[in-house]
């Protein structure tokens, strides 16, 4: 038996699914996530791929594990090769303990290693009806090996392909089990043993990504309106909330380009609705005309920034942390916003939601900075609570004489909206007066430009304190923000040092006041990003004063891993 | 309906004396007053340009927004809350030029939104540079040796994309001017109405009197839903036709909407759906 054993796992199993775009790669990594979550594991996935429709290489990263994990890593246990390019293009990845599963003809000239399994997938496939089932019969056998139920398989089987021709279903059904049963074999032949613990309370949480937790925000938060013109990696947040457009009575266009969808949004906040703005750097780019209409009109605006690494097209399907400062210094002329950057699945929820009360309540334009990353991993959490926020609305019904420029000390005018009440409601993109006429009376000018740079002092009171993890007393401060969250926190566990403490930002802009405590206490502080400048340290350095010991830096398109982090932070700290 | 009910009382208009500006404004505010549309009711939106500040100048509710992006906000105004009524007005370069792409989508999109462009075949604002509508061979300090692009056709564009009411008006008549707006108004649909205009300050070439020697009104032997006679008529180069030139009624961009299938009320009178909400986020449970 031992000398048969390829493969001992406990706790935490990493997965690679890899192939050509078009071989149905996602659907196997979606069955396996859903049945392995059902079946009570941890699970986490995240993807990278090309910018092509068909071929190419495209991996998958499935871990599965007894306890949360929310991060990629580098590390492959189990390897599954769809297409002959797959081994070259994990190479680096792969090392004398992964175990390749799949079949001969796929792996043969490329795999020189002695732990490869052949599973004659198509040949399987073929007896049950055909090579198209090959995808299920792999999920099958994946299924089996990871310790997914049968009945959970079958069940979500029959769930997923619902709607389809009974023969297909069956099909289906009849393929996963022959799958499921190689996988029997294999356990009980002893070549692999995994054994991970299951937890019956994680069967009934939730599993979703980045992009469907944002779309559900944003409704939590109000949002009725939405006018995007495609573009990866933020296209998915637009296809969600227009697939659930007529559930919540939201408003979707997809304009004839993003200057036409900013302004369709400032319109439509200024006819109360509750707009989204949600596109990718270069779009952005597009809409910085209309950001700063809004900063002059002091309209409210949520735009939620997918980024993606420029400049102009950059990598369209890969990952980046390069529009930080472009959001923060975007618009000619001065006015003051929001920048939110979520770390987890369940910022990208509750900070999209509080970003629509936040605009409404300080008439200001509110960015939520999300990247391909975690606009595209996925894991199981416990839930998400709409109520936790509660819904507030800002405007007020108008009297015959309303001012909507109203000069008040604290620098937010009440804000009418055409139709409710008796007022009439006027804004300019020219400099105005209180009624909102154009002026150039340059004392009025003056009471305007402190009147919206007042609210910054709002927003900074206002503002999410960073999150500090690990001891109290520290000697060096790792600092990121953003969709790095759970990379640095699992690399500084592995790390397991006493002295040095993690803070982390969800709000980039303003950043709370308190900061600066953070920062005054450590010998060292070390920043990690995924750009190529560090440009929350540079943002950190110009509100506070402080400056970065050490920066680490990553801007290859993709995003840190757990091991990379872990090396590279051993090397910086030692 | 009396006009005054538009008047905006003493203010300093910026437009120079003899402007085709004043005539369009007073043919605005009649047909307004004519059609019992009352300024709480009535929105309108205006980009860049001194025919952009029209709207400073009557009682509405105003979003003078950004030069040529006019008619995206309309769009979405008039879907947030289709009780309003909805005017777009603004001038030829803010349209046709900085606005050109938006223009053609606003055709095809369809909201029910009224589209005055005051068209005067030049720049004002900037001072006498060329507009997209000015004629071959006029002079500016810019086109030095004359303009020698093909002019821009609103009407033709409009046309040939099936715009759901197409028209052409002369500020120089108010009465027929006013007529054709509230027709454009009482209209559902996008309605263009291109308003020729002399401008006194630097158009030289295109005054009233030209206006008058060059245009004469259709007559009812024009019918408007003959697309391709009403093309035909916008290419008329010799003698420039007025009136309204092609008729395409068909569903706006409201009404096209799921939004207001259960419930008429306004996106302002809405709230989130924190049940349904619930639904989706345990869908995500699995099965």
């Amino acid at each position: 038996m031992k000398d048969n054993l390829l493969m001992k796992l406990k706790e935490d199993v990493s997965i690679v699914l890899c192939g050509e775009a078009g071989q149905g790669i996602q659907t196997v990594e979606h069955i396996l996530m859903q049945t392995l979550k059902l079946s009570g594991y941890h699970v986490f996935s995240s993807e990278e791929y090309m910018s092509r429709i068909r071929g190419g290489s495209n991996s998958t990263l499935v871990r599965v594990s007894s306890k949360r994990v929310s991060a990629p890593v580098d590390r492959i246990d189990l390897l599954i090769p769809f297409s002959p390019g797959a081994i070259r293009h994990v190479r680096k990845r792969i090392s004398p303990e992964t175990v390749l599963l799949g079949e001969k003809k796929i792996y043969e000239n490329e795999y020189r290693g002695e732990r490869a399994i052949d599973i004659p997938l198509s040949q399987i496939a073929s007896e049950v009806g055909g090579s198209i089932y090959s995808n299920t019969v792999g999920v099958g056998l994946l299924a089996g090996l990871l310790g997914v139920d049968r009945d959970v398989l079958d069940q979500y089987l029959s769930h997923h392909f619902a709607g389809k021709d009974e023969t297909i279903i069956q099909k289906n059904l009849e393929a996963a089990r022959r799958g499921y049963e190689v996988s029997e074999e294999l356990l009980k032949n002893g070549k692999v043993q995994i054994d991970l613990k299951r937890q019956d309370g994680i069967k009934n949480e939730i599993l979703i990504d980045g992009a469907e937790a944002l779309a559900m925000g944003a409704i939590a938060g109000g949002c009725n309106f939405l006018s995007f013109y495609p573009m990866s990696p933020s296209t998915a947040v637009a296809v969600l909330l227009t697939e659930h457009s007529k559930e919540f009575g939201t408003i979707v266009e997809q304009a004839e380009d993003e200057i036409s969808a900013m302004n369709m949004v400032i319109g439509a906040w200024y006819a109360g609705a509750r707009g989204l703005a949600s596109t990718s750097g270069g779009g952005f780019a597009l809409m910085v005309e209309g950001l700063s209409l809004a900063g002059m009109i002091e309209s409210p605006l949520v735009v939620h920034i997918g980024q993606r690494p420029g400049p102009a097209t950059g990598l369209p399907t890969r990952t980046e942390q390069g529009d930080l400062l472009f959001a923060l210094c975007s618009g000619h002329g001065e006015f003051p916003r929001i920048i939110f950057a979520p770390g987890t699945i369940e910022d990208c929820f509750y900070l999209a939601q509080k970003a629509f009360n936040l605009a409404d309540q300080y008439q200001v334009p509110v960015f939520i900075l999300t990247d391909q990353s975690i606009l595209e991993s996925h894991y199981n959490l416990p839930s998400l609570d709409p109520a936790r926020i509660p819904f507030e609305k800002h405007f007020v019904e108008t009297k015959q004489g309303y001012k909507r420029y109203q000069l008040t000390n604290a620098g937010i005018s009440p804000r009418g909206i055409p139709g409710f009440g008796k007022g009439l409601v006027v804004l300019d993109s020219d400099e105005h007066d209180e009624e909102g006429h154009i002026t150039e009376d340059l004392d009025l000018r003056t009471a305007m430009v402190h009147k919206r740079l007042k609210k910054l002092d709002l927003l900074m009171k206002d503002a999410i304190v960073p999150e500090l993890i690990g001891p109290e007393e520290y000697e060096i401060l790792i600092i990121g923000w953003g969709s790095t969250y759970h990379i640095i926190k699992e690399a500084l566990k592995r790390l397991g040092r006493q002295d040095t403490a993690f803070l982390h930002f969800k709000q980039v802009y303003p950043l709370h006041p308190d900061t600066v405590n953070y920062l005054q206490k450590p010998k060292r502080r070390v920043i990690i990003e995924n750009n190529g400048t560090g440009q929350l340290g540079r943002l950190i350095r110009m509100q506070t004063g402080f400056g970065m010991d050490r920066k680490i830096l990553k801007y290859n398109g993709l995003s840190f891993s757990v091991e990379e982090l872990e090396a590279q932070l051993k090397s910086v700290l030692d | 309906m009396d006009t005054n009910l538009f008047d905006m009382g003493e203010i300093d208009i910026a437009w120079c004396p003899g402007c085709g500006n004043f005539a369009i404004l007073n043919a605005l505010k009649q047909a307004l007053s004519e059609l019992e549309i009352r300024p709480e009711n009535l929105v309108v939106v205006s980009g860049i340009g001194q025919a952009a500040k029209a709207p400073h100048y009557y009682r509405c509710h105003l979003f003078n927004g950004l030069h040529g992006r006019s008619l995206p906000v309309a769009a979405a105004i008039k879907a947030a809350n289709p009780g309003l009524t909805v005017i777009d007005e603004s001038g030829d370069g803010c349209m046709y030029g900085e606005g050109g792409n938006h223009f053609i989508h606003a055709i095809r999109r369809n909201p029910d939104v009224t589209n005055i462009v005051h068209n005067n075949m030049v720049y004002g604002l900037t001072k006498g540079q060329a507009s997209p509508t000015s004629l071959q061979g006029f002079k500016t300090l810019v086109q030095r040796e004359g303009v020698f692009h093909e002019p821009f056709n609103p009407l033709a564009i409009a046309i040939t994309l099936g715009a759901s009411f197409v028209a052409r008006a002369f500020a120089g008549d108010v009465d027929q001017t006013k007529d054709i707006i509230k027709q454009a108004i009482s209209h559902k649909g996008y309605a263009l109405v291109d308003i020729l205009q002399p401008c006194v300050t630097y158009n030289k070439l295109n005054t009233y009197a030209w206006f008058k020697e060059k245009t004469y009104y259709l007559d009812t032997s024009h019918d408007p839903r003959d697309r391709f006679e009403a093309l035909r008529r916008s290419w008329e180069e010799e003698k420039l036709p007025l009136g309204i030139f092609y008729l395409h009624p068909r569903p706006t961009f409201e009404e096209k909407m799921s939004v207001y299938k259960e419930s008429s009320d306004p996106l302002y009178k809405r709230s989130p759906d924190f049940k349904k909400l619930s639904e989706w986020i345990d869908s995500k449970r699995g099965i």
